[in-house]
């Protein structure tokens, strides 16, 4: 019997939201074919210890190729073992996240077993046997439903878009110990820098703090970094293109168009003023906060909740008021 | 060396999308074309990698109808030296661009072939990768700046949370992110000059499309906001409505 995949990214050791949410995926997939949810995850010796929780979303086997060279994402390694796996495999479908690991992976693997990929999925149906997938175009000013005429269907979907469902169910871990040969390697990481210290990034969180022009000076970030600290962890700091043009963000935490894209539960936007370009990053955030002294800034026309006024005023009243609310939790 | 950087032709990011009454394309009336942001950025970073090695051709190359010859003379007007359009259908299967694309590029003199990260219509982010595959070749994706080292190329590269020094082995593939520098305008004696360029166009070997678009539709209006209220305030209000309402705090 073909089954559906998913790959599992793990950073530092740890499977992450993405892994779930692409388990998840895999796991409604293959309900509606009448198939079994698999997992394919690599990383450094030991992960398989904590693969094993994919199954209670899904998985009901779960392979962890385990390697010192692994730890680290290298394409090089990465492409022909998991190619390797889906064609053993016979899988009718193969979900990856979209995350910057799964974009630079899953066209690679694509291209290797000579099949389509449909990316950045933000819905994944099956109808008639046919597997479809609704993907956001022109940065989300309209979505493409399409159907992937091949096997298997290949498909990459938006962090933080699916929410995975937790099953009773419990998967079956076999580890394994691929073959790695880095002396074939013809891409190389020499360095690796985290951006600020061990900060989240703008595309995994789930809430995003997004400053823009209207913050006047780099300096002034310590309101945000005060407002992010008091919602909680798993809060981002997000950015306009205009301050990190301006060189007072780095590109990193830039947000639209030429930025990331965030789906994030809550998105702040301070002192931005939503041109289409920035809006092109964050639209599909499921609720938007605007704090603007121009009660016209077009940002006001996507915000759920808006507050026009001087945001040097408004956010540490925000921040106090949040942290209150904490308190009280 | 010899750069090649492939580019495509996409409605301007401030363009309005409409889905015209068949329900599978856009209204193409009123839309302002222009090259891909990101595909810029890789122009722009060929044409300093030119210059400051002293040495080698910048090539544009394109798949689209001939009214890409458009956005390879603006390319071309930036300081590219000649440019290729592949006469073609493009469609939401990216394996097709790549192979079309591939089969321009296998025996091209070009130790470096640049992408943009991703196209600003179809928004696929994965063309370059694919090609990479195709035609055996290492690939770094999300690259900000690069620069030559001894035998390698040394690029700059952005990830979740931070950044990478990744060293890459020639030939290669790089797809290019926002790098520091913008894409130059072009002056008036380089619009004068791309006109003499060579722009050579020829028919795309066309690969089968296995990705079948079923429809196209704008997406459901964002309910309209609300002002909670002005200055400060209207933050308690504002918070309520955030813990009790939107479920988001
Ligand atoms: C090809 C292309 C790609 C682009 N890509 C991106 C992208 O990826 N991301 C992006 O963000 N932009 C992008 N842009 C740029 C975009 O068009 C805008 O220029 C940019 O988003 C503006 O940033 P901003 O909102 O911070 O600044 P501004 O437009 O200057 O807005 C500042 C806002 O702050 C408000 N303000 C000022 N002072 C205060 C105060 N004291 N209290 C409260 N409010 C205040 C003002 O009312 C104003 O609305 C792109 C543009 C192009 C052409
Ligand atoms: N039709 C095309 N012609 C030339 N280059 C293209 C074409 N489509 C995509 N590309 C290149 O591939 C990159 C990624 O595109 P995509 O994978 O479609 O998001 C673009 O930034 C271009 O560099």
């Amino acid at each position: 019997m073909a089954n559906v995949l998913a790959f599992a990214e793990q950073r530092d050791g740890q499977i992450g939201s993405t892994a779930r949410e692409a388990v998840g995926v895999a796991a409604s997939l293959a309900d509606s074919l009448g198939e079994e949810a698999h997992a394919l995850a690599f990383g450094g010796v030991g992960l398989s210890g904590s693969a094993g929780l994919l199954g209670g979303f899904g998985a009901a086997a779960i392979a962890v190729g385990e390697h010192a060279l692994l730890a680290d994402y290298n394409p090089e390694a990465y492409v022909d073992l998991v190619a390797e796996h889906v064609k053993n495999g016979g899988y009718s479908a193969v979900v990856f996240p979209a995350s910057t690991l799964g974009k630079d992976l899953a066209p690679r693997v694509a291209a290797k077993l000579d099949v389509p990929l449909a990316s950045d999925a933000t819905a994944v149906s099956v109808n008639e046997g046919a597997i479809s997938v609704t993907r956001p175009v022109f940065s989300g000013k309209a979505f493409a439903r399409v159907e992937i005429a091949a096997r298997p269907a290949i498909v990459s979907i938006r962090p933080n878009v699916f929410q995975p469902h937790e099953r009773s169910a419990a998967g079956t871990v076999s580890t394994f110990s691929p073959d790695v040969d880095p002396s074939s390697w013809r891409v190389r990481v020499v360095e690796r820098r985290g951006a600020s210290g061990d900060q989240l990034d703008v595309t995994e969180a789930s809430i995003i703090v997004s400053g823009g022009r209207g913050m006047k000076d780099p300096d002034n970030w310590t309101i945000l970094e005060e407002l992010r600290d008091a919602i909680g962890p798993d809060v981002a700091l997000g950015a306009s293109r205009a301050v990190v043009d301006a060189g007072w963000r780095p590109h990193g935490e830039q947000v639209g168009q030429t930025g990331k894209t965030v789906a994030p539960k809550l998105y702040v936007a301070v002192g931005i003023s939503g041109a289409v370009q920035h809006l092109a990053g964050m639209r599909t955030a499921k609720t938007i906060v605007a704090i603007n002294r121009d009660a016209d800034a077009p940002i006001f026309g996507v915000a759920d909740y808006g507050i026009v006024g001087d945001l040097f005023e408004i956010v540490p009243k925000l921040t106090e008021e949040i942290a209150a609310l904490k308190q009280g939790d | 060396m010899n750069v090649i950087v492939c580019v495509k032709r996409v409605p301007d990011t401030e363009a309005r999308i409409r889905v015209d009454g068949s329900g599978t394309s856009i209204e193409k009336s009123g839309i302002k074309y222009d090259m891909s942001p990101y595909d810029a950025f890789a122009v722009e970073a060929a044409l300093r990698f030119k210059e400051s090695t002293g040495t080698g051709e910048v090539t544009l190359l394109t798949l689209g109808d001939s009214s890409a010859q458009e956005t390879l003379r603006k390319g071309l007007a930036m300081g590219a030296d000649k440019a290729v359009l592949l006469d073609g259908e493009v469609t939401l299967d990216g394996l097709a661009t790549a192979k079309a694309l591939g089969e321009e590029l296998r025996d091209a003199d070009a130790p470096l072939v640049l992408f943009g990260i991703k196209a600003a219509d179809d928004d696929q982010q994965q063309v370059g990768p694919m090609v990479s595959v195709l035609l055996d070749r290492p690939c770094v994706t999300g690259v900000s700046t690069f620069e030559m080292s001894g035998d390698t190329v040394v690029c700059h590269r952005e990830i979740e949370g931070g950044s990478e020094v990744v060293e890459v082995d020639l030939p290669a593939v790089l797809c290019m992110t926002k790098g520091p520098n913008d894409p130059r305008l072009a002056a008036l004696k380089g619009i004068m000059a791309a006109k003499r360029k060579p722009l050579e166009e020829k028919p795309a070997i066309a690969a089968e499309a296995r990705v079948r678009l079923v429809s196209l539709e704008e997406p459901p209006q964002r309910a309209a906001g609300r002002i909670v209220g002005e200055g400060t305030d209207a933050v308690p209000e504002l918070v309520r409505l955030l813990r009790e309402e939107a479920n988001a705090l």
